[in-house]
């Protein structure tokens, strides 16, 4: 396999290129988007690269359209993205449940620009983390990740494309226009190089005909294609194992939604990803995600320099959401520092983790800058 | 070492594909850390535009310029704005046409290099549009913050295809005039 960029070597790219070669290396072959600051590079290297290998990537009439035709083409066997900013991902809300409801992998990149509306095309925000892990209507769990660096934002995707197949979940990549935007060195590694997922496809008959059912017991059906000899029926509807609406017994709801909920809360551990910086000795704790976390180290630095014990616990994944581990983390330091690039999002989820075991502070801004890394060193200092 | 540099002026004087060659000479052919940055508005010409290059031999938290230790401004708006910002000792190359307002006193404070950058670049190359590569000669030249190998690397890497001599030209130019400025 030839591919359209340089492998096993270090680039110099922005975010959004990292995710397009990424997604290529994690094996993507449909890509379906409509043009939006700052996520429409994506789309444009994938525009240049996919016919280079074999793939297929097409301008929809709008983001309804673009995330309706990746779970098609999930559907039909590829692994399939889509990329969009704050307004586009408010029109892929309803498809992206379902996504959730159907148990399709897909991933959807959302790069974060100030909102809402279409606000501040060109400025970074974190304003739609909520958006990201509730913004489709009913109960539904699905995976959000959050790259802080030009790397992360290559390794995470990959990871996204094999939690989306090993889960058969959808997987929400949540960037925000700086690292969109940005360019920095990235290693782009050989194929051998990755480990790549494929989603567990029916192994007999009866499998095929329980597309919703759960016959391993890890709560992960496997996955018909279509055309590929079983005849399958998907629906949003609430429906059984062998996939057909029924609607009005709750016993069906609840087994369903039950098993979409467990088959990714029984693996979290194997879901959720944190880096800790400095935290092993802390007395202060930053808790962040995405790019304030750069921030948040140099402050760490800056206060540690200072003789304040800080640390820093950095999110990778931000849904599910690790509980556990921030209330460890409230138990052993005193405070809890949430910066944030929208007014306060994150801060409560860390806020229900600490459970009143140390004091949270949100450390709120808007308007398109990143914090700096002397505005959270204050805050702390006081 | 962190180095940060930090390229200002209007849309349309190739302010990012300055900043852009600059990070990819340290970041591919010097085996740095880089990290380049750009802020602007929705309009793709004439609108003020801001670059920053954070250059590093260790991983780079923050990614932006915070005291650049070298800048460089194209237009009077750019000037006015970020000169201050700038870290006290610092390499701060003009475009002397279009910055004609001046702050004499702060810049006692700096090492400045003010020069009719785009009237040389329309001299050396014939096309005025070259002036974010000549500039690049001078910082380069007169800073070492990347050899000058790996800029003309990275210049033919980024400008558009079929363009590299004339561009090259504009960037050795910039290697000249920084041998005569070097303190």
């Amino acid at each position: 396999m030839r591919y359209p960029f340089p492998v096993g070597r270090s680039d110099f790219i922005q975010g959004d290129e990292a995710v397009a070669r990424a997604a290529i290396l994690a094996g993507c072959r449909f890509y379906a988007g409509y043009p939006i600051t700052p996520a429409s590079e994506i789309f444009e290297a994938m525009a240049l690269y996919m016919p280079l290998v074999d793939g297929v990537s097409i301008q929809m009439e709008d983001e309804i359209g673009s995330i309706a035709a990746v779970i098609g083409a999930s559907w039909a066997g590829a692994k399939a993205m889509t990329a969009t900013s704050g307004p586009g991902f408010s029109l892929m809300q309803e498809n992206l449940g379902y996504a959730v409801m159907t148990e399709t992998p897909i991933v959807v990149v959302n790069m974060m620009r100030g909102g809402p509306s279409t606000g501040q095309p060109t400025f970074p925000a974190q304003g739609d983390l909520m958006q990201a892990i509730w913004g489709t209507h009913g109960d539904h769990m699905l995976i959000v990740l959050s790259p802080s660096t030009v790397q992360e934002a290559f390794d995470l995707t990959i990871r996204a494309f094999n939690l989306a197949e090993k889960y058969r979940t959808p997987v929400v990549i949540l960037g925000d226009a700086e690292l969109a935007h940005m360019r920095e060195r990235v290693y782009i590694p050989n194929p051998d190089e990755i480990e790549v997922v494929e989603r567990k496809l029916p192994a007999n008959e009866d499998e095929a005909k329980l597309p919703f059912g759960d016959p391993h017991g890890d709560g992960v059906p496997p996955m018909p294609i279509f055309g590929r000899g079983y005849r399958t029926y998907v629906t949003g509807l609430t429906h059984d194992e062998s996939g057909h609406p029924r609607t009005v017994e709750p016993e069906v709801q609840q087994k369903l939604i039950g098993r979409i909920f467990r088959k990714i809360l029984d693996h979290k551990d194997e879901i959720i990803s944190y880096e800790t910086f400095e935290l092993d000795d802390a007395e202060i704790a930053i808790v962040s995600t995405g790019i304030v976390s750069r921030s948040a180290i140099r402050a760490v630095k800056m206060l540690r320099e200072r003789g304040v014990r800080a640390g820093l616990l950095k999110l990778s994944t931000v849904w599910p959401f690790d509980f556990e581990v921030i209330e460890e983390l409230a138990e052993q330091v005193r405070k809890i520092y949430v910066p944030e690039m929208n007014l306060g999002q994150l801060y409560h989820l860390v806020r229900e983790g600490a459970n009143g075991k140390a004091e949270v502070e949100l450390i709120a801004k808007i308007g398109g800058e990143v914090h700096t890394p002397m505005e959270i060193m204050e805050r702390v200092v006081g | 070492m962190r180095k940060e540099v930090l390229f200002s002026g209007f849309g349309g004087q190739g302010v990012i594909l300055a900043s852009v060659i600059l990070g990819r000479a340290a970041a591919v052919y010097e085996n740095l850390y880089a990290v380049q940055t750009q802020s602007y508005g929705p309009e793709s010409r004439g609108g003020a535009s801001r670059a920053e290059v954070v250059i590093s031999d260790e991983p780079i938290d923050y990614p932006k310029a915070i005291t650049p230790d070298y800048a460089v401004f194209f237009s009077q708006e750019a000037y006015t704005k970020f000169l201050h910002t700038v870290k006290e000792g610092a390499t701060v190359i003009v475009e002397k046409d279009l910055v004609p307002h001046r702050d004499p006193e702060f810049e006692k404070r700096l090492n400045v290099i003010a020069l009719p950058l785009t009237e040389i670049a329309e001299e050396t190359t014939g096309l005025s549009l070259t002036m974010n590569i000549l500039t690049l000669g001078i910082l380069v030249g007169v800073t070492g913050i990347v050899g000058r190998e790996s800029i003309e690397k990275a210049v033919r890497d980024a400008v558009p295809h079929g363009t590299e001599e004339i561009n090259l030209r504009a960037l050795r130019r910039g290697f000249e005039l920084a041998e005569k400025l070097k303190p």
